[in-house]
């Protein structure tokens, strides 16, 4: 069960596994996550599902090496299997309706809006996409949204592709230039806090996704907790997609800071050599 | 000899903190049978109408102390699936003990104690019992808990092909993440959802009904009957300033992280938590008590339980009150929280409280905490444990909205049969009552197995 399926290695550090995991892929909309474990002794990990195909009976998932859990499943090669693997989970995003859709990436974040992107598509909207990466290394899926959108823009902190500077920089000019009923944007928490704080001042419409700490992804720990125009809402259950005008940003920023330390520890344990704590009670 | 009961041993609290083993270690085989001496096999046993699964006490107790343990274990598991884990966690001394005539002038018969005894002897040596043909029809179960798992087992033993569906990738429901190992260790628990599992009641893991598959799916894949034990799984906070910050937790993140996900064994197994060296656990139900003690566990050099009640209010069991003291647990009562503080980055630095004072009796007959004006204060913790209780969890519900609730957002069931408002769906437990008790919970599971066989008998006539 579980199985992966196919593996490849988009960037430096950027894997995507494709998974059979038949039942999920039935189920899955755009806006869906999944968690997975990878061994007995693995934290539960959250991942916002990449893509599915129903026919298939697989599901997507983009993964960046940022710590150990991440690493490890970075490692599975095709034919090994998750441990656990539930969802779909969270609430799906609407995506019927719209006329012209702004879609905006940071780094990782193309991968949970690519889904996003591939049903507004469908649904009859006009996508302009700004990918936004620390650099050209970085960047990802590019020809796939390219096939997608009407217009599509790079921008890299360091110059190394397209436009040098922020994605804000090009959603302004876009936001001046055309009459936009949506953005969507999906990427670093400071990303989201500027691209909705832009948009605020252009009244646009814009939906955000959060990717808080989590432990059962469904509603029972309120660990992914998130406050939105001023009520606590659990990201888990009832996003992870929420309104980015009413985000606490902040917040979130800190909270993902939570286990920085312990974050170490576990590299530490590592590499002393797994299993040999000393100070075990 | 009708005095009091046999003592249990128990680790030494001093030692005890340091570790996770169990604190109550059990009785031995004479000390077993002393106990059930001081039985007198009443004619009308009161003993048994304080029981919800209806355990045949009197004759189970009667085989202990013939020395007959083994016989004693098969006599409960008629009626009650998961007996090393009721005697351990239920609360005899308002149940079956409460009732027991030796315990009007002296102290009750421990049936408790007898019941956890016997269990635990008969572990390893039952022999699998041999069912007959599953072949009445199926049920799907949905969550592993204790009225999930209690509704499968009879069932199973009735002749129905039960599946449980499981949203975690662990059964025991509470018995698993809430319930802490030194209360009740983990290797027993199971051990029950084995012998569970061995009467040919099937587990589906990490499927969350109502995402994965729908209600009406269940019924399309020719289950003919479902039982909704999902339990209470919606953390309440207190909804005062601070609560988000990094160190605050719901006793259910808390206790899952360290009991399901063995935080405490970090960073050998993954998942972190956070104590720090004070903690603050707010509320005195059992959970707090669970939360505080298993902080003291994780290394704080201080924990405290803050109540907004007196002493006499708190509804833990006597026992976990007594085991959290000797532990050295701190108590702040008549204290409420009005906000929490953090440092620049965000971590909690202190809990600000009132000091209250008890007024009138409420509704629910306990005095209402008032607060003195202009007392508050400022306790300096690391970590703040909100045990405050929760509300249904919705992801069921939001899927099923044929279901009938209540204004507390719980499935309105019978209490009797479980029946919901929707036709063979029955539900009980957590999600019902809202938080209670584990044998509360398997009392509702037994029941509507009564009430599911009699639905399906109905349907094929
Ligand atoms: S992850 Fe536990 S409530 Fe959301």
């Amino acid at each position: 069960m579980y199985r992966v399926l196919e593996k490849e290695v988009l960037a430096l550090k950027i894997t995507r596994l494709k998974v059979d995991a038949p039942k999920v892929a039935s189920k899955a909309e755009p806006g869906h996550f999944l968690i997975v474990r990878v061994d007995e002794k693995g934290e539960r990990i959250p991942l916002t599902i990449a893509d599915y195909d129903r026919e298939e009976g697989s599901i997507t998932i983009i993964i960046q090496e940022v710590g150990f859990s991440s690493e490890q499943i970075c490692n599975l090669e095709v034919g090994d299997e998750f441990l656990d693997l539930v969802g779909p989970l969270g609430e799906p995003i609407k995506t019927g309706g719209y006329n012209k859709v702004v879609c905006v990436a940071g780094g990782l974040g193309a991968a949970p809006l690519y889904p996003k992107v591939k049903s507004l598509h469908k649904g009859g909207a006009e996508i302009i996409t700004i990918l936004g990466a620390r650099n050209e290394e970085l960047l990802i899926l590019e020809g796939d949204f390219e096939r997608l959108s009407s217009s599509l823009y790079v921008t890299t902190d360091d110059g190394s592709k397209g436009h040098k500077g922020f994605v804000t920089d090009i959603l302004k000019q876009v936001l001046e230039e055309e009459d936009v009923d949506m953005v969507v944007a999906i990427g670093p928490m400071i990303m989201m806090k500027f691209v909705s704080q832009l948009t605020k001042e252009y009244g646009v419409k814009t939906i955000v996704s959060l990717n808080s700490l989590m432990i059962d992804g469904t509603g029972m720990c309120g660990g992914c907790r998130v406050t939105v125009g001023g009520d606590t809402k659990f990201s888990c259950v009832d996003g992870p997609a929420f309104d980015g005008h009413l985000v606490d940003y902040d917040e979130q920023l800190r909270r993902q800071n939570f286990y920085s330390k312990h974050e170490q520890e576990v590299k530490d344990h590592v590499f002393g050599g797994e299993g040999c704590r000393v100070n075990e009670g | 000899m009708k005095g009091k009961k046999v003592k249990m041993p128990e680790q030494d609290p001093k030692k005890r903190v340091n570790n996770f083993k169990e604190v109550t270690l059990g009785y031995t085989e004479e000390e077993a049978i002393k106990e059930a001496n001081r039985c007198l096999q009443c004619k009308n046993p009161l003993c048994m109408q304080g029981c919800p699964v209806e355990v045949d006490i009197p004759d189970f107790i009667a085989l202990v102390a013939e020395g007959e343990f083994e016989k004693a274990a098969q006599k409960i598991k008629e009626k009650n699936n998961l007996p090393a884990v009721c005697g351990r966690v239920c609360p005899q001394e308002e149940q079956c003990e409460r009732k027991c005539i030796v315990g009007i002038k002296n102290e009750a018969v421990a049936i408790g104690r007898l019941e956890r005894f016997v269990a635990d002897y008969a572990r390893g040596k039952e022999e699998i019992e041999v069912i007959g043909n599953q072949d009445k029809g199926k049920v799907a179960i949905i969550g592993a808990g204790p009225a999930g798992l209690t509704a499968a087992a009879d069932l199973a033993k009735m002749g129905y092909e039960v599946t449980i569906f499981e949203a975690f990738h662990e059964a025991g429901g509470v018995l698993t993440y809430g319930i802490p190992e030194f209360r009740l260790p983990k290797d027993i628990v199971k051990d029950e959802i084995e012998k569970i599992e061995k009467l040919g009641v099937e587990i589906k893991y990490n499927h969350v009904v109502g995402k994965i598959k729908g209600l009406e799916e269940l019924f399309e894949e020719e289950y003919k009957a479902v039982f909704i034990g999902t339990g209470a799984g919606l953390p309440r906070f207190l909804g005062i300033e601070g609560e988000n910050l990094n160190g605050v937790y719901s006793a259910n993140e808390f206790l899952t992280r360290v009991n399901l996900m063995k935080a405490y064994r970090f960073p050998e197994y993954k998942t972190p938590v956070h104590t720090g060296e004070k903690v603050a656990v707010v509320g005195a139900g059992n959970v707090a008590m669970d939360a505080a003690r298993t902080a003291l566990r994780l290394g704080a050099k201080e924990s405290i339980i803050v109540y907004r009640r007196g002493e006499d209010e708190m509804p833990a069991r006597v026992e976990e009150i007594d085991h959290a003291k000797e532990e050295g647990i701190r108590f702040e009562l008549l204290n409420n929280p009005t906000e929490i503080l953090g440092d620049k980055e965000g971590f909690v630095k202190g809990i600000k409280c009132i000091r209250m004072e008890l007024g009138e009796a409420d509704d629910s007959g306990r005095r209402r905490p008032v607060p003195i004006e202009g007392s508050e204060w400022i306790m300096e913790v690391d970590t703040v444990i909100m045990a405050i209780g929760q509300r249904p969890n919705p992801i069921l519900l939001k899927d099923a909205q044929d279901i009938e609730t209540t204004k507390w957002g719980t499935i309105d069931a019978c209490d009797e049969s479980g029946e919901t408002s929707k036709e063979g769906v029955f539900a009980g437990g957590d999600t019902v009552t809202g938080a209670a008790t584990v044998i509360e919970a398997m009392g509702a599971g037994k029941r509507a197995a009564r009430a599911i066989d009699d639905y399906i008998k109905n349907l094929r006539k």
